[in-house]
Order: structure tokens, then sequence, then C-alpha cells
């Protein structure tokens, strides 16, 4: 392989992986913006969103087959019964303890975490599973990189996403109102938005993007566990950091970064592969040394 | 916002559960009832050995250490009101310290101690020194990556730390001349533990430093207008709570003479953390119930097995919810 083959196949590589990353990581950033809380159930969402798709596919793809034309419906029907489950536990466990003191809405959402991926294990018996999914490998070929039609499909599907969630923020009046309340909630309050009806609507949109890029992780690796959510957790709070937390194009933006240093950084001879989840979090620390506001991030003015 | 007035002590006793508990406050507000209490237990714990058989005494003991890592934990998270959710790495780095100097450099086991509390300080500066100056929240998730870290570290490092399956051999420690290889004797050594994590985080928690941990938990702001260096005194707790856990893993490496990197996965921290959230943040009693609780609760519901978590995080989530104080909370007036 020459130098240019490996750049090629860890840009593709590090797309990929940055896909995922930043769906995760918008909804970590969405939900800090709008209610200041690190949702550490986040990353079980995801996996929560892969075992939901699982299921889906499962009987879709007696109808439809299991190719794109059975996993695209599967991933909306699956987006849209996480996006319920993210306002379910918003609705039980948060809203309660919004005024309450930090730390103990850290701590449940830490208990959330625990029941989403126990509830899986008990249910799974802890083991993996095959996604029922049957994508060929054709594609291009670039010198010695081969680039699957189904990589190319997932990078478009992210860009959809992303660029629908942009112009939801930014053209449409909930968006208007996520935007306000992340400003200053009361004064939102005062002026008569629903504040409780648009924080819903951030944990749902966040939740079923989340749950986007669970069926596209077990499309794409093909199979699916419960634990596969904690480490993507971890890694899509460091996206976030990397963009600026609370910036949803910070969001976007961190992912892709984090996944393209990712794949380049397995390169390095003292990285690789086994060191890798070393690299992200050690870049995460150095991150918060040196520029915790990230890239895109605002300076964040304490009020008394 | 106004904070509404607390309620008059009548109509809190009004209620059965809030009235015994209020009873028990005041019976307890007697100095000597407190003394005499603390002393039959003390004197229940040292006999025990005597009648119990050694499955009740590995029980116990599990217990005692779990007491030791929750009085830790209890000083970040009770005292200081930060969340750590890698708690288990200073554990580990504990363990990992008396494993391999012991194993590989033959050092003697008490040796060992210092170089673990060194290490344990060295972690806890490097993880605290530059999260702490941000928001709580970002110390929460760099803890759960520095666990990961720890984790993975110690499966890698292969030549030092045996990899996934872990160090084998490392050598017990022994106490002029008698080597401790008996249940019972490491009943009374961690139990000695215990007492020396309670005697130290008593006098902390009324130290000048308690005070100023219980400041910055109740208004940052207001303990910064008052001169209290926020930083430093949070780096502190974080710092003294990375040492209890470093010096229990030194001991659980003594006792249980082989480590692996799975022994300090996430749920080991998220186990600790509930202990303490059950038993009330912040108070000495508290923790002691909370590790009870916690190590005595699958013993003797055997059954449930692989839900135990499953149920933690439903009884974390409803503490939170419902008694943010736990089962022995501090007394606020």
């Amino acid at each position: 392989m020459t130098i240019l083959d490996i750049i090629i196949q860890q840009l593709t590589n590090g797309l990929i992986l940055g896909s995922f990353y930043s769906l995760v990581a918008l909804g970590y950033s969405m939900v800090y913006g709008i209610i200041k809380l690190l949702n550490f159930a986040h990353g079980d969402i995801y996996m929560v969103g892969a075992f939901v798709g699982f299921v889906i596919l499962s009987f879709v793809s007696t109808l439809l087959g299991d190719g794109w034309l059975g996993i695209l419906p599967s991933m909306i029907l699956a987006m849209t019964a996480v996006g319920f489950l993210g306002v379910l536990i918003q609705r039980i466990a948060y809203r309660p303890l919004l005024s309450a003191p930090r730390l103990s809405i850290l701590i449940v959402a830490v208990g959330v975490s625990l029941v989403l991926f126990n509830s899986v294990m008990v249910v799974t018996i802890g083991e993996y599973k095959a996604f029922p999914s049957g994508l060929g490998y054709e594609g291009i070929t670039m010198g010695h990189v081969h680039i699957t039609y189904t990589q190319m499909v997932m990078v478009g599907a992210t860009a959809v996403l992303m660029i629908a969630l942009h112009l939801f923020i930014a053209k449409t009046i909930y968006g208007k109102a996520m935007r306000a309340i992340s400003i200053d909630m009361d004064a939102c309050r005062l002026m008569g938005i629903d504040v409780n009806k648009i924080i819903a609507l951030t944990f749902f949109v966040g939740s079923s993007l989340a749950a986007a890029a669970g069926v596209m992780a077990g499309v794409y690796y093909g199979s699916i566990h419960f634990f596969m959510g904690f480490v993507i957790g971890l890694k899509a709070f460091t996206s976030a950091v990397i963009g600026g937390i609370g910036s949803i194009p910070g969001a976007m933006l961190g992912g892709l970064l984090l996944g393209l240093l990712e794949s380049f950084g397995t390169q390095l001879p003292w990285v690789g592969t086994e060191w890798k989840d070393v690299f992200a979090f050690g870049l995460l620390i150095l991150l918060l040394v040196f520029k915790p506001t990230g890239i895109l991030g605002r300076t964040e003015i304490e009020r008394m | 916002m106004a904070e509404p007035s607390t309620p008059p002590p009548a109509a809190a006793a009004t209620s059965g559960l809030a009235g015994l508990e209020e009873r028990l406050f005041v019976f307890f507000d007697k100095r000597s009832r407190r003394r005499l209490v603390q002393g039959l237990l003390v004197l229940a714990a040292v006999s025990i050995p005597l009648v119990g058989d050694s499955y009740l005494l590995e029980i116990l003991t599990n217990s005692f250490f779990y007491i030791v890592l929750c009085l830790g934990l209890n000083i970040v998270v009770g005292y200081a009101g930060l969340l750590d959710l890698g708690y288990a790495a200073f554990f580990a780095v504990g363990a990992y310290t008396t494993g391999i100097l012991t194993s590989q450099f033959d050092w003697n086991f008490w040796l060992t101690i210092p170089a673990a509390v060194f290490f344990s300080i060295i972690a806890g500066v490097i993880i605290g020194g530059p999260t702490l100056r941000l928001r709580s929240d970002y110390l929460a998730i760099v803890t759960l990556g520095f666990g990961e870290i720890t984790r993975i570290a110690a499966r890698n490092l292969k030549e030092l730390t045996g990899g996934a399956s872990g160090l084998i051999g490392i050598n017990r420690p022994s106490f002029f001349g008698l080597e401790l290889n008996q249940i019972h004797h490491y009943y009374y050594v961690f139990f000695i533990l215990v007492l020396l994590a309670v005697f130290v985080s008593f006098r902390l928690q009324h130290s000048r430093l308690g005070r100023a941990w219980q400041y910055v938990r109740e208004d940052e702001d207001a303990a910064e207008a008052m001169g209290i260096d926020r930083v430093a005194v949070k780096l502190y707790a974080y710092v003294i709570g990375a040492v209890f856990a470093g010096v229990a893993g030194c001991f659980f490496a003594g006792k249980m003479t082989a480590i692996s990197p799975e022994t300090f996965q996430f749920m080991q921290s998220a186990t600790i953390l509930m202990a303490v959230v059950l038993g009330g943040m912040g108070k000495i009693p508290g923790m002691i119930v909370g590790a009870l609780a916690l190590i005595l609760f699958p013993e003797i519901f055997r059954e449930i097995g692989s839900v135990r978590m499953l149920v933690f995080g439903v009884v974390l989530v409803m503490m939170m919810i419902f008694r943010p104080q736990g089962i022995w909370p501090e007394r606020r007036n």
C-alpha cells in the first residue's frame, strides 16, 4: 500500500466513524445547551437504538428485504421509537430534578444509564447479536482501497440528517424556541413558550439522531451488544467538547474531527488499535487544559 | 427564588417515618449515648470472629473494604459535591502498585503503601488539576474516561501488569513475622482500616478544610467571595479521596494475591457510588450502612444475580427523586 492508499483508506474510516460520533454528539450538545445537563445515558440511547433497529428490521426484512429498502424504513421507525423513549426518560427522571442541585441530576443520569444497558443485558443475556442486514460489498476500488456503496450511503445519510437538523434549528419556530431557551429559560417562560414541551422535543430529536447512528453502526459493524454505547458515549462527549459543547455545528465538526484523528492516530506506531481509546481520552484531557470552550464554543460568562 | 422557610420540627415529626427519624436524631444528640452505641458496635465487630464461620467473615471483610472505599468517595461526592465516575481507577492504582512492586521487584508489602499513596496523589492531580477549574460536570465525564484509560492501560502494558489475565503471586503481608493468610487476619486488618478511615473522615469533616468543602458544595460563588480558593479545595477533596482508594487497593491486592483489569470496570465505580448515594452523601454512618446494604443485598437475594445492577439503577433514580438525602441523612438546620 502506498501512502496515498493509506490516506484514502483512513479518510474513509474516519468519515464513517466521525459520522457516528457526530450524530451522538449532537444529542449531548443539544441537551447540554438547553438544560445544562450532561446526559450520561445518551450513549446507551444509541445502543438501545441499535437494538430497536435490530428488532424492527427482523420483521421488516421479511416484507421489504434486508437491503436499503428494508433498512431505511426500519431506521426511521427506530428513530421515532427511541425518540419517544428519550422523551419518556426526560419526563420521568430528569424533569422532577431540574431545579434540584446539579449533583442529583447527574447521579440520576448515571442511574438511567445503568437501567438502560442492564435491561438490554438481561434481555439479550449479554450476547452479541448479528445485525440482520444483507448489504453486499460492491463499491468503487481506487488503487488498493475499496470503498463500498454502504459506506457512501451512510456518510450521505448522516449529511442529510445534519442538514435537516440545521434547517429545523435555524428556520422553524421550534428551533427558534430551543435557541431562545438555551439563552434564558425564565424569560422564555414569561414570553409564553411552553418550556417543558421544547425540552421534551430536544430530547426527542437528540435521541432519534443517536438511534440513527446506532442502526447504522449495526449495519456497518454487523453485530451489536449491550455495552456498545459506553465507549461511544465518551467519544461523542469528547467530540462535543472539541467542537464546543452546546454548539450544534460544533458537535458535527467535532465528531468528524475526532473520527479522522482516531483513524489517522491508529497509523502512528506508538498508538495502534490497542491504544486508540486512550489516545481519544488523552486528547479530551489536553483539550480541557488548553481550550475548554472548544473550536466553536462561546466563553461562558458566569452570572451570580 | 425565595426558599421556603424550614418547617418547624413539630410538623416534621407528625408523619411516621419522619417522626422516627426525628426521634433518632434527638436520641443520638447526647454524646454519651452516641459513644455507648459506637462502643457496642466496635465490641460486636471485634468479637464476631470468635463465633462466626469463615463465610460470614469473608462477607464482612468484603463489606469493610467497601466501607473504606465509600468513605473515600464520600469525601469527593459527599463533602465536596463533585461527581467522580472513575473511582475504581484509584483503587486500581493502589492494587497494581502493590502487585507490581511485590511480585516483580520483591518489595515488602508495607513499603508499597507509601508508593501507592504517591501514585494516587499523582493520578489525582493529573486528572483533577485541569478539570476542576471548569464546571464540575466536566469532572464526571473526565473521570469516566480516566477509569477507562486505567483499565485499558492495565490490559495493554503486558510486561508490567500481566495484561488481561492480570497479576498473580502477589506477596501476602506479614505482621511481625506472622504471615497474614487466614480470613480472620484480614477481617481485623480491614476492620482497623475502617476505624482509621472513619477517624480521618471525621477529623476532616470538622476541620477548616471540611467547612470549606461544605461551603463550596452549597454555594461556590459565595465561597469564593469569602476568600476560599475553590479549585485548591476541590483538588484536596479529589486527591484525598484518591488516597483512600489507593490504600484500600494495596490491601485488596495483599488479600487476594491476584488482580486483573476486569476488577476495575465502570461497574465497580458505579457500585461504590451507589452505596454512597444509598447511605446518604456526606454522612459517615450512612457510608457504613450503604456499603453493608450493598454487599449483603446480593448475598441474601442470591437468585437476582444478573439483574442486580438493573435493580441498582432503578434504586439510584428513585433515591434521587424521592429521598435524595439517603438512608442515613445529615441533619441540617
